[in-house]
């Protein structure tokens, strides 16, 4: 770090022409890279910041109600007048409830944790363990693939191929031969819903923790998966249960990462979701509605809204999902900075 | 190496059994998942490559049917765009973060940064949306959209030039200083060289994610049936990503063929980006023995 200091001082005094350059060299250097680090650092305030004060009016509007209320009713845009509450004006009979939304959302982010949690953690014991050396690099590189193909590419093969598979196949069977459980019975709607979110969700969001699970395994010295081979266990109970404890942080934050991403995953998911508004799901195959992928619906209609209100509600749905996602990076990545510390290795 | 360990070590032969189960298990799900892999490639090509014929590459979409041009080189312009904005505050960025800041600082960047990577994009999107297109007047708009995606890209390019930069030999460095080199030709002419491939590696994986973003550039660039005309503001430009998203809900065999020649074209894209840069990688590697 302290190279260039050092050429701008010490070693350079003595040849005193060219000092001043290099004090010169070294300001511009350090002010405008330092623009450049401070924009990477500020912007996430920057977004927050704006975001929020775009969005008090429909804080104040909307109140609790906003987190309380099922109801996304952008009110009577062919009336006269207007309704006002603290002070802020919205269309006659608008009413912003996010509930069904947020609801939506981290029901299907932790379904899709139910699914792909103990399929990545296998994968990725598959793919350090199982797979012959010479195979390795492909399997990662297919790994690494899939976790680079877009989300309209999920969204589009999810509607095209996997939604008629659940409600022609899929879904007739599980009602009739799984109905008595809740929520698998009842009505099968068009294929788009819950279960077609958490499916493409966990598609996209597998490949990332294999990456993690198969990362931090690695790291791990190999000494602890011999020693518990040598006291008589079994490869798979050495692996399940004196590694993989080793390396919980790890893999904990790992998890935490997919679920954010999960959470704020859109396109994928409005493709498939069936865009439910002002409704509960009622068994796994009803239409639902998430945070990302309402404010992407719901924008055009939001535009109609002469007062604003439609718009500046959407921007409060943005911010809650902000801070939900920035609360599970946040801890996410601390966790995985002291599991890094604890465990003696660099910046990753 | 493994194998002979579990047969060695196991007690009884139903422990090694039952451990031996669940590694086929895992095994089967290794190959489900990279058999689903195939089956998403397979459909996109399937589909998409018939529909790709020559002409879409030379006609802009023309309400539901047409060509892919307008969409392929709006696509192009944005993320080439975004990828200056990209470069030159991820690279600044790195280079202030390695060479200038305080420890304690060092740390913070880094941890914003790898937040910012968590950042949903649609947030980024809307926040573009309000302040630019909204806001400041701009209209859907090339800069509007190519800062979205530059928004979203920038991580992974302060990561690989972190990376890279702060495994430079402190030797090389002190050695320039020693023949009298300025704090600026130390970086440009032995940082910014010695890191070089690892830069170009996440330049490329950024280049891969922003050819595949929908969400942030809906409500940025917006959407055009004409070819982009490299006005900063007010006139939307249209990419292909949309093409896949929209053309598919439409209730026309021509504007499905559409989506699938664009998601095909996109594939590809992204493909060659990741084959690219993954040869840098092994290129990289490969010096270092």
């Amino acid at each position: 770090m302290a190279t260039l200091e050092m050429s701008a001082g010490g070693v350079a005094k003595a040849t005193s022409p060219s000092a001043l350059q290099r004090k010169i060299s070294q300001t511009l250097l350090r002010a405008l890279t330092g623009v450049a680090a401070l924009f990477s650092f500020a912007i996430i305030f920057i977004m927050l910041f704006f975001l929020l004060v775009y969005a008090y009016p429909a804080i104040r509007f909307n109140g609790w109600g906003f987190f309380t209320s099922p109801i996304w009713n952008i009110g009577n845009q062919y009336g006269s007048g207007v309704a006002t509450r603290n002070g802020f004006s919205g269309a006659p009979g608008a009413e912003f409830g996010a509930l069904v939304f947020i609801f939506g959302s981290v029901l299907s982010a932790l379904l899709t944790m139910l699914v792909s949690v103990p399929l990545a953690l296998m994968v990725g014991l598959a793919l350090v363990y199982r797979i012959p050396r010479q195979l390795r690099p492909i399997a990662n590189a297919l790994v690494e693939l899939m976790a680079g193909i877009p989300s309209v590419v999920y969204g589009l093969w999810g509607l095209v191929v996997l939604v008629p598979w659940i409600s022609n196949a899929l879904a007739p069977w599980v009602t009739s031969h799984l109905g008595f459980i809740p929520f698998l019975g009842g009505p099968t709607g068009s294929g788009t819903g819950l279960i077609a979110s958490v499916f493409i969700l966990s598609l996209m969001v597998i490949p990332i923790m294999v990456a993690t699970t198969r990362d931090v395994i690695l790291a791990q010295s190999n000494a602890i998966f011999e020693a518990s081979m040598a006291l008589g266990s079994t490869s798979w109970q050495a692996m399940t249960r004196a590694v993989l404890p080793s390396v919980r942080s790890g893999i904990v934050a790992s998890i935490m990462l997919a679920f954010g991403r999960a959470i704020g995953e859109t396109m994928a998911v409005l493709m498939v979701c069936g865009s439910a508004i002002n409704a509960f799901p009622s068994n796994i195959f009803s239409p639902v509605n998430t945070i990302a992928a309402v404010i992407v619906s719901q924008l055009e209609s939001a535009l109609t809204d002469a007062t604003g209100m439609a718009q500046r509600s959407l921007a409060e749905l943005a911010c809650t999902l902000f801070i939900i996602t920035l609360l599970i990076n946040v801890i996410a990545r601390a966790m995985m900075r002291g599991a890094d510390r604890r465990e003696g290795r660099g910046h990753a | 190496m493994t194998n002979t360990f579990a047969e060695t070590a196991g007690k009884t032969a139903l422990k090694t059994r039952i451990s031996q189960a669940w590694w086929s298990l895992s095994v089967a799900c290794l190959v489900a998942v990279i058999g689903l892999l195939f089956a998403i490639f397979a459909f996109v090509l399937a589909r998409g490559l018939p529909a790709l014929k020559p002409s879409l590459l030379f006609t802009p979409t023309q309400g539901i049917a047409g060509g892919l041009s307008n969409a392929i080189v709006g696509t192009l312009v944005l993320v080439v765009i975004g990828l200056l904005i990209v470069i030159v505050v991820g690279i600044g960025t790195a280079i202030w973060t390695v060479e200038f800041a305080p420890p304690g600082m060092k740390r913070v960047i880094r941890f914003m940064v790898d937040v910012l990577a968590g950042v949903p994009s649609i947030v980024v999107g809307y926040f573009l949306y309000v302040a630019l297109v909204e806001e400041a007047g701009w209209g859907f708009s090339l800069i509007a959209g190519a800062l979205a995606l530059a928004i979203f890209m920038l991580p992974y390019v302060v990561r690989a030039a972190d990376v890279s930069l702060t495994n430079v030999p402190r030797a090389l460095k002190e050695g320039a200083v020693a023949l009298g080199a300025r704090p600026a030709m130390v970086v440009s002419s032995i940082d910014l060289p010695y890191a070089l491939p690892g830069i170009l590696t996440g330049i490329l994986v950024a280049t891969g994610i922003g050819l595949g973003e929908t969400a942030p550039l809906i409500y940025t660039a917006g959407w055009s049936n004409y070819m982009p005309t490299l006005a900063p503001t007010h006139s939307p430009v249209g990419y292909l990503t949309y093409v896949v998203w929209t053309y598919i809900s439409q209730p026309f065999e021509q504007s499905h063929q559409l989506a699938y020649a664009a998601a095909a074209l996109l594939m590809i894209f992204i493909f060659l980006t990741n084959l690219v840069a993954r040869s840098f990688v092994e290129y990289r590697l490969n010096r270092g023995r």
